[in-house]
């Protein structure tokens, strides 16, 4: 396979067509069995950015590494292994979500909270910025911010990860508020629906939230071990990167284009239709 | 320093902060009402201290609540402060870090559960409304996570409108009678009608320019 920096940059020169051969058979029908049958996420890198992973939680699991992004007192950003654990539980809930559905996936967490609320949109940022640098195959954003300072930042950010091959999937906003990353085009955005089915996840096609995913009443890991029952789009966003990672497994590939496109042709919606 | 004029003129024309305090307590009086909950609470975001503070409560006989401060991105009201998200957790497993644990502190009362989501006005996180413990019998809905968001837009402006006038009460302490005297004068004015009014605001630009120049 060609890699991208291969490829001719702006335009395609006559008879440079074959330099784009896909790598991927592509079915006639896209099924849910060609996505993701058989896989279980193996070997794809998966980001948490959150509130921290709590070590050896046992719906979670071992987990890759973890380190927290500090914000110092001119915004400068740092970047440093993480011994803290999970400050809130939510990290952790999402972690175990994602492993309920791809188990053999690598989780790492990257954790942007703890730093108080002034720093915690550089932390953001510079947390994103990381995780897109050290390469992994999906992040998952349960989080956004309000302040249209930092809009075109992480839009740049967004974009810089979906031409190096790293999906975001970030959660939407159910409040009247315009809130970012989830808006990006660049970006899955999620919702969620009330259904119980964990794989069951529907198309929007009255963007800008693009896919509804199991959001209410779902049994999570929690602190200490523990668990809790919870609602939000931030649980719904883990189901879909969960659903990326079992993809991925099957098809690393795949670009974040062709993994959206994939997801909308197997959405609950798209594959009854066809039924 | 017009801004801060500004601010100090405004505080003439606007409520007293009793108002704006009585319309939070009102709100999360709703709030409770509404979700049958035992509880429900409103933390507003202290920028100059980058804390939670406990503004509104109502149930628990918790009125010791009030003033006190949690850190502003940990625990579960920290983690909806920064990351704009609502969420809603129950049957919450015995855990001494988890996010009921400022509340069980003061109150000797654990919740099982929680509601919360954050308080945005404009494109400012100002607080987090927290419901506690709603009946267990009912499957959480979406509905009611709409209806939670409503509640909380109301409440975001509430605070929003409390945050700004003790602002501007912080400008009429700091800068003493002079001050709170041309408020009162715009407050005199802003009452006026017609060609009356309209001669108040001359003076008072006139006034402006005086002070500016």
């Amino acid at each position: 396979m060609s890699s991208p920096e291969q490829l001719p940059a702006w335009s395609l020169p006559a008879g440079a067509a074959e330099s784009l051969e896909l790598p991927t058979e592509w079915p006639g029908r896209v099924t849910r069995e060609w996505a993701w049958g058989e896989s279980t996420g193996k070997d794809v890198r998966v980001c948490i950015l959150d509130s921290g992973i709590e070590v050896g939680h046992p719906m979670v699991g071992e987990i890759e590494g973890a380190v927290a992004v500090e914000v110092g007192p001119g915004d400068e950003i740092r970047v440093v292994e993480d011994a803290e654990g999970d400050l809130c539980g939510h990290g952790t809930a999402c972690a175990g979500i994602v492993r309920s559905i791809a188990p053999d996936c690598k989780v790492f967490s990257v954790r942007v909270l703890g730093a108080g609320f002034t720093g915690s949109g550089s932390a953001l940022l510079g947390g994103l910025r990381w995780a897109v640098e050290n390469g992994f195959h999906v992040i998952n954003m349960s989080l956004s911010t309000t302040k249209s300072q930092f809009a075109g930042l992480l839009h740049e950010a967004a974009d810089a990860a979906y031409f190096r091959r790293t999906v975001l999937v970030a959660s939407a906003h159910n409040m009247p508020v315009e809130s970012y990353p989830w808006r990006f085009s660049s970006v899955i955005s999620v919702g969620s629906h009330e259904e119980t089915d964990p794989l069951a996840y529907y198309y929007n096609p009255k963007p800008p939230v693009e896919f509804f995913a199991r959001g209410v009443d779902v049994e999570v890991a929690w602190l200490g071990g523990g668990s809790a029952r919870s609602t939000g789009n931030s649980f719904a966003t883990p189901h879909m990167t969960g659903i990326c990672a079992l993809v991925l497994g099957k098809h690393p590939e795949l670009t974040p284009f062709q993994l959206k496109s994939t997801l909308y042709l197997t959405a609950s919606n798209v594959v009854e239709a066809d039924e | 320093m017009s801004d801060d004029l500004r601010a100090a003129v405004a505080a003439g024309v606007m409520a007293s902060e009793d108002a704006h305090r009585s319309l939070l307590q009102a709100t999360v009086e709703v709030a409770r009402g509404i979700f049958s909950a035992k509880a429900a609470t409103i933390f507003l975001y202290d920028e100059a201290t980058d804390e939670l503070v406990f503004e509104a409560v109502s149930g628990l006989g918790a009125q010791a609540l009030i003033g006190n401060r949690i850190p502003s991105s940990t625990g579960i009201a920290g983690w909806v402060l920064v990351t704009r998200q609502p969420l809603v957790l129950e049957d919450v497993s015995e855990d001494p870090r988890w996010g009921g644990r400022e509340i069980a502190e003061r109150t000797g009362y654990t919740p099982r559960g929680l509601m919360a989501v954050p308080l945005i006005h404009e494109e400012d996180s100002v607080g987090v409304l927290q419901v506690l413990d709603r009946p267990q019998q009912t499957r959480f809905s979406l509905e009611e996570m709409e209806l939670l968001g409503l509640f909380a837009n109301q409440a975001a402006i509430a605070l929003d409108l409390l945050r700004k006038a003790r602002r501007a009460r912080g400008v009429l302490d700091e800068s003493g009678v002079d001050i709170e005297a041309l408020a009162r004068l715009a407050g005199e004015v802003d009452q006026l009608e017609g060609p009356r009014r309209q001669a108040g605001l001359d003076l008072l630009r006139s006034l402006e320019g005086l002070i500016t120049h």
